[in-house]
């Protein structure tokens, strides 16, 4: 073996240990704003788990914005490794554009959602108005406070819940629900910006007589506000809100970080996972974590889009795109 | 000093409109700032120092500090090359080039950032060679630097540009017949006589920089400790519901935006001794 050989070797042993001492693969996971929490809680659970269970570092990088600005980003070429949205139509735009498989809602279980929430009103302490159920937000004389229903996921998910409200009554039909739903959005003195927007309307601007929100967003309120200055009322039933995750197929296997993308979204099933996702009041889809934190979880009847609206690749054109049910009762006013 | 009035208007009238002036300034911008800090202190000094420290936050400081440190070097650079092009000089496009300095003025930032989507994002016109070689612009450092320098282009040009065409171009001349190279005269005629007006510039220029959002909102990609200006951090902190945060990064902000003020203070004050001290010393021959 000459010289030169020799320290062609050495140089690629040299390179070969220096590159994996400060290549730990890195994840970069794309999400909406307020699931911070609850990820700040995760990305080191999920350290722990893969660093005994492989020996590697993984290091976990976050990015919470508004949740169609974040698969906006995504599309545009913002390198996310996975997403974790609140709202399928958000993931279907990426899967529209081939950066996520078609069928990503059956790659993990439960639709790809490792948790939920449902809608439930926020109203002023004591319940002045006394409200119960939807029925009551279409009274006239009260306000209504939500985001707008076209261009928001807290927005689709309340006007889709008051719609299937609608549906379930004793002869509920399309006709009626399009009335009941009309008189709600008539209640409304304005459509906020977004979740947080709508939260600021009611509790800061005081605003309103009843503000529809996520169960989860409830506790944040709660963190802010205090809790002497509101109640959380459940009605008689409600939407079941989905939070889709998926592998951006397009980065992964540019980056070769398949294998930590698929087990760092596997393990929010985990026991650890859900049981992270109930302390951040999300509602866990284990069974037996569920029962563990009951008493933070009232019980409530709830139908998904799926069941009631033939999933949101339906829901979608026909309420919220141009021309859509939306767009035509709004009108009407 | 003589106490003859400069107008006819009574004193009701004045000390009525000094009043609605202060007012209306303590109103929009001395309650907000006064609120700033009041909120971020809602939950007590602990609890304001806590939220500094976050590493995201304090990540987001220094991301901003260090976007306006690389900026504020090309403006510099760019500012005083225009306005002495538009300033010394005679050139066919010269109204358009001046055109052009104010673009960043007219164009809402929003609408600059989408621009650089469209040029560099992975969907447009250069964005699939920049992935092919692995350049990452959008979502990352580098974008960010382009949008705020984009942003912060007219700055400097604005300030130098009438500063230059009133000082006339005697004295660069008289030096360069004297001897002196083009450097010579650069750095021992121009640059003294511009200093000030080029440093008020950069404060703006600054100023704009720390406080962008739309541009780099649109750019950024929002990832924590590592694309996250502090502009950017205040408005995420504020919609995932922590108040504290959010007001509290809003007061380094506010901070630094008084630190400007006070440069910028210092700067003006400066520059009028300057022209007065000119003016004091101008030979009579030359005033003629």
């Amino acid at each position: 073996m000459n010289a030169l050989a020799r320290k062609l070797a050495v140089a690629s042993l040299a390179l070969g240990l220096a590159v994996p001492a400060f290549a730990d693969p890195s994840l970069l996971n794309v999400s909406y704003d307020v699931a911070r929490d609850f990820y700040k809680d995760y990305n080191p659970l999920f350290q722990k788990y893969w660093k005994a269970k492989t020996g590697e570092n993984v290091e976990l990088k976050q990015s919470h914005a508004g949740s169609t600005k974040q698969v906006r980003a995504v599309a545009d070429g913002l390198e996310a490794d996975v997403v974790t949205m609140n709202q399928a139509t958000d993931v279907d735009f990426l899967a529209e554009r081939g950066l996520v498989a078609a069928d990503y809602a059956k790659k993990f279980p439960n639709n790809a959602s490792p948790y939920t929430s449902t809608m439930v009103f926020i109203v002023r302490k004591g319940n002045p108005k006394g409200f119960k159920d939807w029925s009551d937000l279409a009274k006239p004389g009260v306000q209504v406070i939500l985001p707008h229903p076209k261009n928001t996921g807290n927005g689709r998910y309340s006007y889709l819940a008051a719609w299937g409200y609608a549906l379930r009554q004793p002869g509920g039909n399309e006709a009626s629900a399009r009335e009941f739903v009309g008189k709600l959005l008539k209640n409304a003195p304005l459509f906020a910006a977004g979740g947080r927007d709508a939260t600021t309307t009611f509790m800061q601007r005081r605003i309103g007589d009843v503000l529809v929100t996520f169960e989860s967003e409830a506790e944040l309120i709660a963190k802010e506000f205090g809790r002497g200055e509101f109640e959380v009322v459940y009605p008689t039933l409600s939407i079941l809100t989905e939070f889709p995750v998926a592998i951006v197929d397009k980065v992964v296997d540019k980056k070769g970080t398949r294998k930590q993308a698929q087990a760092y979204l596997e393990y929010l099933w985990s026991k650890e996972g859900q049981e992270n996702a109930a302390q951040n009041y999300l509602r866990p889809r284990d069974a037996e974590v569920l029962k563990k934190y009951a008493a933070q979880f009232p019980a409530i009847k709830t139908f998904s889009v799926d069941e009631m609206f033939g999933g949101w690749s339906k829901a979608s054109p026909a309420h919220f795109k141009d021309g859509g049910s939306f767009d035509q009762i709004y009108q009407v006013k | 000093m003589s106490f003859r009035r400069a107008n006819a208007e009574p004193r009701w009238v004045r000390l009525l409109l000094t009043a609605v002036a202060l007012g209306f300034l303590a109103l929009f911008l001395g309650l907000p700032l006064l609120a700033v800090f009041v909120e971020a202190l809602a939950a007590g000094v602990p609890a304001y120092l806590a939220a500094l420290v976050e590493p995201e936050t304090r990540h987001a400081v220094l991301l901003s500090l260090l976007i306006a440190l690389i900026v504020l070097p090309f403006n510099v650079l760019f500012g005083v090359a225009a306005a002495w092009a538009i300033a010394r000089f005679d050139f066919k496009g010269k109204s358009l080039l001046i055109t052009l300095i104010d673009l960043p003025f007219a164009v809402s930032p929003v609408v600059a950032g989408m621009l650089f989507i469209l040029l560099f994002g992975a969907r447009g016109w250069f964005g699939p060679w920049l992935s092919e070689h692995d350049f990452r612009i959008i979502f990352a450092v580098p974008g960010m630097l382009i949008a705020t320098l984009f942003i912060t282009f007219p700055f400097v040009a604005r300030e130098l540009i009438p500063l230059m065409q009133t000082q006339g171009k005697d004295e660069e001349e008289a030096a360069v017949s004297l001897g002196a190279s083009g450097w010579q005269m650069f750095w021992r005629v121009t640059l003294p006589n511009i200093k000030w007006g080029l440093l008020y510039g950069v404060i703006l220029a600054n100023a704009r920089a720390l406080g962008e959002f739309g541009a780099v909102s649109v750019v950024s990609g929002h990832i924590r400790g590592e694309t996250n200006t502090l502009p950017l951090h205040v408005e995420i902190l504020y919609n995932e519901y922590n108040a504290v945060g959010a007001f509290a990064a809003a007061s380094v902000l506010a901070l630094l935006a008084l630190v400007t003020l006070v440069a910028k203070t210092i700067v003006e004050w400066r520059m009028h001794k300057e022209t007065q001290m000119l003016e004091a010393d101008l030979p009579p021959e030359k005033t003629q």
